[in-house]
């Protein structure tokens, strides 16, 4: 028993079962294959925000300007397809992620070359990119009908009886593990934030893997962008609008830790699906879904209380007999 | 002799010359020279701050020399990052092991070169069993894929040991690696650094302990200032000599330790327990006494120190002062009290080194400068003055950021900052670690006229010259406990050395 | 070592005089833009140079910088607090709430008052008591204190404040002088003093530059570090009752955003978000820039948002050219 509350994936898995479970003995039907499917393509965009997001916080830094950069790339998704419908979506695809790593790659030069606290260059890039939307746009929107029928059909298009967005998702934790677990580069966002005075006499360049962590999480964002709007079929100014703080409590509430290198892709997958369940479910039991954000509060107060406990120091052991026990 | 020519004929397996490394305010290296041997332990000897720890930055690429050349295998090669030192075959052990407590024994080893498979991924399954046969030849017996902070300090070592196995580094720097090790884990080191010895490496060893010098290295290489004084055979040199050569005097002459008529006991401690960190300790302090608290780094000394001054709670012990039992909590109950503690870790601990000088003196006793909770700077200046003239602190002024200062001299405005409260009882951790030897000289004056006027000193030192040059009584601790008391006038090196290892006196 | 050890020798208090160093500093180079600001303005727009629009323009920052005043403190300290706009929310919302069932002003200003010193008890002990890292637990109870108002109002308004009520957000002192920006010198002054003259504004300095040294020198930490997120909450909740008397009403989404605007003006002010120094007086100065920027901008008819893009460029352009331009002296040095 205490190793399994020692496992914090685990710990989250009974959570999210625990939850499941509550929500099933007032609307049976939430818990039928079909509705968690569809739970679970709700949540996909929230996943892949979040993947992005924890290799940032792995290095020991944060990325507060996530949605605004989903924000931006999707408009500019929009844009490129309302002025040529004729451009394949993959390539818009590929252009949204592009740019998203673009402005990824601007905060994690700041942090690079610059120095600057990372929560003060997201912060002030959050601002930017948001208002990049209003000069490029005015404050227009794009509206449904100006956009291609498969540029918002993409998402929704089924494939195997899932719609590609939950694939698109599936195959971006697959990749994000990949990255996460076996790779040099993975495993130096862990080194980076679980020491980085050690990681200099690894041989690790800390601040170049702090940057490829913004370029990571700034192309997600980008992918997401595209998502977004599609999914949506609008986009304007505010969408995603203090989406970011959503995307940190994920990971806090998957166990990735504020202080950096500690975290897994299941924590932050399970994290979002935490997070995506109460949202799906608070309608159909019947609680105001003005609720939700209350809830997740108090749920990433919990969590840190939890993985602060889990991360507590053992005193130095100097007693012989201490060490025995 | 044979060992001599032997050595001549080989060539080095890292060479540095004239290699010279200054920081703001500090010549930290001059004109440096060394020469490691495949197959042969060299023992770097010095004071702390004679310029090892820079040295050994330089051998692994984490500082660049201002001047010199290293060359490995004769041709000339720049350590322009630690990978490149890596790379280069240069590995550090460090006395803090400096891996990644969340990542997997395996992964410490393996971090940055791992094996990979034909898509060029990270193959677990072989790093795991590479770090399994490497460990063996570690010695140690380790589960590979178990984090590394469920490990002690000594298994953390031999993780460390493997890692540089696992770049299969000629030159291995091992850095004070026993100093938090277990007399049976450090026979354990031994037998390795014999093994590496024997697979033909190059084997820089730093210590303090002149035992574990005399038992494996082959040359020594002594530092003193940032300049290197003196190198040759361990078997052409005694112990005596390389204390000469290291202090650069004679040992005993230069400590300025006043004759005191001791007074009555002013702290008394008994029952002091910890539920990891120490246990019962007991003893009494007297007014105008140096009490020396001798051990090895580890033993525990800091830690009952910090407990005693309400930084961490015991679970058990009384404190008197003056007869009456306190209960301390708090540091500013300690300070309040009368007993203050100077601590071991000057930048993290004891200077604050963003404020100016005045500032850093008159934090603790702020309530005496102010006047109902508003700062009195013409009082601040006032406190400031009198205690940093009083420790003789060179500065150019007292609005000057501390962290301007040179060591030795940040080490003067923190022993001012605790003074200034006029304490009973005042405890200095370590207080000349990594000072130069003229702010030294200072600090072992200013104690001994300390207790010449009345108060009593606790002096928690690593430094037997120090410990036996300024203490009336030495307690010597180790594994939390107390090992030995000794009388100033039966005080020997010896003895203390085998109370702090643990070693029974031969007959 | 040359040095003699015969008499010590005497070291000077200061090396300059404190206007030498005033010169010198970040508040100075705030003074010059903001003259320069107010300058532009002034020729950009012929009607703001009048008292009252002057006055109107103070509206823009005043409930702002009654936050940053406290954050600016939190932060030297070494901590954030990223919930003071949920905060805002929450006692705006029990105002509303009181309202309702029949409270008067007296009252309201004490519910304001008191939720506000509740929310911040409730960060303080999270964060001392519990030793949480405080930007991870304001983010929580920063979803979780505008998340009570959503349940609350959902998507409903409270309105009805009474009449004797709107004097805080939209009564005069004297002349063209509003309480709101009475209240902000008051407060400005009090800080400044708090912060630059009393041993609790030094134990403040000392915990950001150096918790553990601060702590082993007698500074009781983490009293010192409730005291300051009691202080965020109690600004929070005064801001809370200006705001609400000058709208006149209380939505759940009142003062989106402004968590950020409120550190926003903390760092541009010269605070290191990181901890350890920074002054009132250049809070003072950042929320003047920020303010006269926003009205500039609205005379001229610029969008907020292209506001919010100068104010972003504005926080990392402050930050990266210190940097900068240390790293080219250094450069030309060599």
């Amino acid at each position: 028993m205490a190793k399994f509350l020692k496992n914090r994936e685990l710990l989250l898995v009974g959570a999210i079962a625990v939850l499941l479970a509550l929500i099933t003995w007032r609307f049976p039907p939430f818990v039928a294959p079909a509705n968690l499917a569809r739970v679970y393509n709700d949540t996909s965009i929230l996943i892949i925000l979040a993947l992005g997001q924890m290799a940032v916080i792995l290095t020991r830094c944060i990325d507060l300007s996530m949605a605004a950069n989903l924000a931006l790339s999707g408009m500019v998704a929009a844009m490129l397809n309302a002025a040529f419908p004729g451009l394949p979506i993959p390539l818009i695809m590929l252009a949204a992620i592009a740019l998203g790593a673009l402005l990824g790659m601007i905060n994690g030069a700041l942090v690079w070359k610059l120095d600057i606290p990372p929560i003060v260059v997201t912060l002030g890039t959050l601002t930017i990119y948001r208002g990049l939307i209003f000069l490029l746009t005015d404050g227009k929107w794009i509206n449904a009908h100006q956009m291609s029928d498969a540029f918002k059909a993409l998402p929704r298009d089924a494939l195997f009886g899932f719609p590609v967005l939950s694939w698109l998702s599936l195959v971006m934790i697959g990749l994000v593990f990949l990255l996460m677990n076996r790779t040099a580069l993975g495993r130096a966002f862990y080194a980076v934030g679980g020491n980085p005075h050690a990681a200099v006499y690894t041989g690790i360049d800390v601040g170049r893997t702090r940057f490829s962590a913004y370029c990571l999480s700034g192309a997600l964002a980008g992918l997401s962008g595209y998502l977004w709007v599609s999914r949506y079929a609008v986009a304007y100014v505010d969408i995603a609008a203090g989406f970011e703080l959503d995307i940190i409590a994920a990971c806090v509430i998957g166990g990735i830790s504020i202080a950096g290198g500690i975290g897994t892709v299941a924590g932050a997958v399970l994290g979002a699906l935490f997070l995506g369940v109460i949202k799906n479910a608070l309608p159909v039991i019947n609680i105001s879904p003005f609720a939700q954000m209350a809830i997740s509060g108090t749920v990433i107060i919990i969590a840190v209380a939890v993985n602060a406990r889990a991360e507590r120091r053992k005193g130095r052991v100097i007693l012989r007999k201490a060490e025995a026990v | 002799m044979l060992q001599d020519t032997l050595t001549s004929r080989m060539k080095p397996a890292i060479a540095l010359e004239g290699i010279s490394k200054s920081f703001p305010g500090v010549k930290a290296l001059s004109d440096v020279s060394l020469s490691l041997y495949p197959g042969s332990v060299t023992a770097l000897i010095g004071e702390n701050g004679a310029g090892k720890s820079t040295l050994v930055k330089i051998l692994t690429g984490i500082y660049q020399p201002d001047g010199g050349t290293i060359r490995v295998a004769e041709q000339e090669v720049h350590f322009p990052t630690a990978l490149a030192a890596a790379r280069a075959g240069v590995t550090a052990i460090h006395q803090e092991t400096v891996l990644f407590d969340e990542l997997s024994v395996a992964e410490n080893i393996f971090l940055g070169h791992a094996p990979r498979n034909r898509f060029g991924l990270i193959d677990w399954k072989k790093l795991n069993t590479d770090a399994r046969a490497l460990l063996a030849r570690a010695g140690a017996d380790l589960d590979p894929t178990i984090r590394l902070r469920d490990l002690g300090i000594a298994k953390k070592h031999l993780v460390a040991i493997a890692r540089a196995l696992s770049v299969d580094a000629q030159v291995v720097i091992m850095d004070e690696p026993t100093a938090a090790l277990s007399h049976k884990e450090i026979h354990e080191l031994y037998a390795l650094v014999e093994r590496l010895k024997a697979d033909g490496k190059a084997i820089l060893f730093i210590s303090h302990k002149f035992d574990e010098i005399f038992r494996i290295a082959d040359r020594y290489t002594v530092f003193r200032d940032g300049t290197m004084v003196d190198e040759g055979l361990i078997a052409d040199v005694s112990q005596d000599e390389l204390v000469r050569l290291m202090v650069g005097r004679a040992v005993g002459s230069v400590y300025p330790k006043k004759e005191v008529v001791i007074g009555a006991p002013v702290l008394t401690v008994s029952g002091y327990r910890h539920p990891t960190e120490f246990e019962d300790i007991n003893f009494e302090l007297r007014r105008g006494e140096i009490l020396g608290f001798y051990g090895l780094v580890g033993a525990g000394r800091s830690e009952f120190m910090q407990s005693l001054i309400g930084v961490t709670r015991p679970s058990a012990g009384a404190v008197r002062l003056d007869g009456e039992v306190l209960v301390i909590r708090s540091p500013s109950e300690a300070i309040r009290s009368g007993i203050v503690y100077v601590p071991e870790e000057r930048g993290r601990q004891g200077a604050i080194i963003g404020l100016p000088i005045f500032q850093n003196v008159t934090l603790p006793s702020l309530s005496r400068t102010s006047r109902s909770g508003f700062l009195k700077l013409a009082n601040e200046f006032a406190l400031a003055r009198e205690y940093t003239a009083r420790l003789d602190l060179r500065a150019a002024s007292l609005d000057q950021d501390v962290g301007t200062l040179s060591g030795g001299n940040q080490q003067k405005v923190v022993i001012a900052k605790w003074l200034a409260t006029k304490p009973k009882v005042i405890i200095l951790d370590e207080p000349t670690k990594g000072i130069d030897i003229g702010s030294k000289a200072a600090v072992h004056a200013f104690m001994s006229e300390l207790a010449a006027q009345g108060l009593s000193v606790i002096m928690v030192s690593s430094e037997i010259p120090e410990i036996m040059g300024m203490s009336d009584r030495v307690i010597v601790m180790r594994e939390g406990r107390i090992a030995g008391r000794f009388e100033r006038a039966d005080l020997t090196a010896e003895k203390l050395v085998r109370a702090a290892a643990g070693i029974q006196e031969a007959a | 070592m040359a040095e003699t050890h015969l008499a010590p020798r005497h070291i000077p208090d200061r090396l300059e005089g404190r206007g030498a160093r005033l010169l010198r500093s970040w508040e100075s180079l705030l003074f010059v833009v903001a003259c320069l600001i107010f300058l532009g303005n002034s020729l950009a727009s012929p009607y703001f140079l009048d008292p009252w629009n002057l006055s109107d323009a103070t509206f823009n920052f005043t409930e702002k910088a009654m936050i940053a005043f406290a954050m600016a403190l939190v932060i030297i300290s070494g901590e954030i607090d990223l919930s003071v706009a949920s905060i805002i929310a929450l006692a705006s919302t029990a105002m509303g709430y009181a309202v309702q069932l029949g409270f008067d002003t007296p009252a309201l200003v004490a519910i304001g008052l008191s939720v506000g010193l509740i929310c911040g008890a409730v960060n303080g002990l999270l964060i001392t008591g519990l030793g949480l890292p405080s930007i991870v637990v304001t983010i929580g109870t920063m979803s979780l204190f505008r998340g009570l108002s959503f349940i609350i109002l959902g998507d409903q308004a409270f309105t009805g404040y009474p009449g004797s009520f709107s004097w805080f957000g939209q009564g005069y002192v004297w002349w063209v002088f509003s309480f709101e920006f009475t209240l902000f010198v008051i407060l400005a002054i009090v800080y400044g003093i708090v912060l630059h003259k009393t041993n609790f504004g030094r134990a403040v300095y000392a915990i950001g530059n150096n918790q553990t040294a601060a702590l082993f020198s007698g500074i009781r930490v983490a009293r010192i570090k409730f005291i300051l997120f009691l202080l965020t909450g109690l600004m929070a909740g005064l801001a809370s009752i200006c705001l609400t008397s000058r709208l006149g009403s209380t939505r759940p989404s009142i003062a989106l955003g402004w968590e950020l605007e409120v550190v926003t003006m903390v760092v541009l002010g010269g605070v290191n978000i990181l901890g350890g120094s920074g002054t009132i007086p250049g809070v003072v100065l950042a929320a003047l820039i920020m303010g006269m920027v926003t009205f500039g901008f609205g005379l001229l008819n610029v969008p907020g948002i292209v506001m919010s893009i100068f104010i972003g460029l504005l926080l990392i352009s402050v930050i990266a050219l210190p940097i900068l331009w240390r790293r080219a002296r250094r450069r030309l040095a060599h």
